[in-house]
């Protein structure tokens, strides 16, 4: 029956070669931990990815009571947070997973560069996985807001006067970020909103998937 | 890819009417001990992440994710603190080189060193040698920046008593009674018990509260008059009519809190 299935959109759609092109591919003996033990180095890429698929699902499910509004957004995490049912799990998963997700990309980028992985022809890969890495702080600077409590909002605070200090772009990069050129409130607020539900995941996904590619195409890197 | 004549197509499609094969390749001729990622592989690294899943549940589990009381920008005493992992740029700005009149020696210069230094690492470093120690330059540059980034963060963190940081800065749960100001009543409450009994019937140091009593209206209207337990007599100060209304204004709130 499912092969039938199968058959059927694969008859019209040619579906086989694309999965085929993802599931294909050899593992090494040098990154296999069930021959190297050592070789768990290797899973911090994986696992970084893994954290990033559960902060995408808790993410969306959190959206589904926030509301990115002065009056409202600390209420509603407030009311997520004791009355809605696993709703402390779910944002619990959320907001240790952006802790994590950074300690998993530290591991991953310290192996590549200590084991030199980045050098020709992958320099171009590790450029991208930098970005991911700048990409990744950024979403951890505009989420943190987002609970609109006393500790989101004198750190953004503090991070905008940094930013405003940054010679001939600074106040308008302040403005871009906050919506306003001296108040922190309800422009601030929807604005880090967007960048951190919109802007900067989109940026994400894009950089994931040239890093995925990359590693499909250049094979991962020999033994050292 | 298969060209060329004879080719067969679904239809008037570009879709090859031949069954391409869906078994792996085989690995075996590869150096070592290579394996296929699909299946054989995948099933381990599902297993590596259920234990780390498991892990991170755990981790959630034991200490939900904290939440300060609603941000108040007139609260001139809170001492801000980013996010751990912004804790040793957070640092660097209280040396004395990185601030004040060289802030951007602290903002600009010194991250954009090191994240530049980071993100054009493979020309720096373009040697053909991978292993540490044919590239000491760069392993010992990391280190240097890793001991750096290490030492800020715990001269931040060290000196912050984040029991206490807590302890302060719980959030206060709004109240959920509801007391029905435009009630005749209500300033009749306000002029001669809120003081005391609060503007929500909450209570105070001086004064239990006013909610879930199990008093009639009659009753209350003869404590306010003659005083209970530790309440003086005579702090109502009206007319009769006032005092039904303040009774009346007491158990409409019970009734209407009583669920």
């Amino acid at each position: 029956m499912l092969q039938k299935l199968y058959d059927w959109i694969d008859d019209r759609v040619d579906i086989t070669p694309i999965w085929r092109d993802i599931a294909d591919h050899e593992v090494p003996e040098h990154v296999n931990p069930a021959h190297h033990f050592s070789a768990f180095v290797y899973c911090f890429g994986g696992l970084t990815f893994f954290v990033v698929v559960i902060q995408i699902l808790s993410g969306m499910f959190l959206t589904m009571y926030y509301v990115p509004d002065i009056e409202n957004a600390w209420k509603s995490v407030y009311y997520l947070q004791t009355e809605v049912a696993h709703g402390q799990i779910v944002r619990g998963m959320h907001h240790w997973g952006a802790s994590v997700v950074i300690v998993m990309l530290l591991l991953h980028t310290l192996r590549v560069f200590f084991q030199g992985a980045y050098k020709k022809p992958r320099e171009l890969n590790w450029i991208v996985g930098v970005l991911i890495f700048f990409v990744m702080l950024g979403l951890g600077f505009t989420g943190y807001l987002l609970p609109w409590d006393n500790k989101a909002y004198f750190a953004t605070q503090v991070g905008l006067e940094i930013a405003e200090q940054v010679p001939f772009v600074g106040e308008q990069l302040k403005i871009l970020l906050a919506g306003d050129a001296s108040i922190v409130g309800a422009q601030t607020l929807t604005r880090f909103f967007a960048i951190h539900v919109f802007f900067l995941p989109g940026a994400l996904f894009a950089l994931l998937a040239i890093h995925f590619i990359l590693i499909r195409r250049q094979g991962i890197s020999g033994p050292l | 890819m298969h060209k060329g004549k004879g080719m067969k197509f679904v239809g008037d499609s570009r879709i090859s009417a031949e069954k391409t094969s869906q078994i792996p390749k085989d690995y075996s001729e590869y150096p070592g001990r290579t394996e296929a990622f699909w299946p054989n592989f995948l099933l381990k690294e599902w297993l590596a992440g259920s234990v780390f899943l498991v892990g991170f549940l755990s981790l959630t589990l034991a200490h939900p994710s904290p939440l300060e009381g609603m941000a108040d920008p007139t609260d001139a005493a809170y001492i801000p603190l980013p996010d751990w992992y912004f804790l040793f740029l957070y640092e660097l700005l209280k040396y004395e080189f990185a601030s004040g009149d060289f802030v951007l020696i602290g903002i600009l210069v010194m991250p954009g060193l090191a994240f530049g230094a980071l993100l054009l690492a493979p020309f720096l470093d373009n040697g053909p040698g991978r292993r540490p120690k044919q590239r000491p330059i760069a392993i010992g540059m990391m280190l240097l920046g890793l001991a750096s980034v290490i030492w800020l963060t715990y001269e931040s963190a060290a000196h912050v008593d984040w029991e206490a940081r807590a302890e302060a800065n719980k959030p206060v749960p709004e109240s959920a009674v509801e007391v029905d100001t435009e009630h005749e009543g209500y300033a009749v409450y306000e002029n001669s018990c809120a003081s005391c009994h609060g503007g929500e019937l909450e209570g105070g140091p001086a004064a239990p509260t006013l909610l879930g009593l199990e008093y009639s209206a009659e009753e209350i209207a003869d404590i306010a008059v003659n005083g209970i337990g530790g309440m003086p007599a005579d702090i109502f100060q009206g007319s009769d009519e006032e005092l039904e209304q303040l009774a009346d204004f007491i158990t409409s709130v019970n009734e209407a809190n009583a669920e």
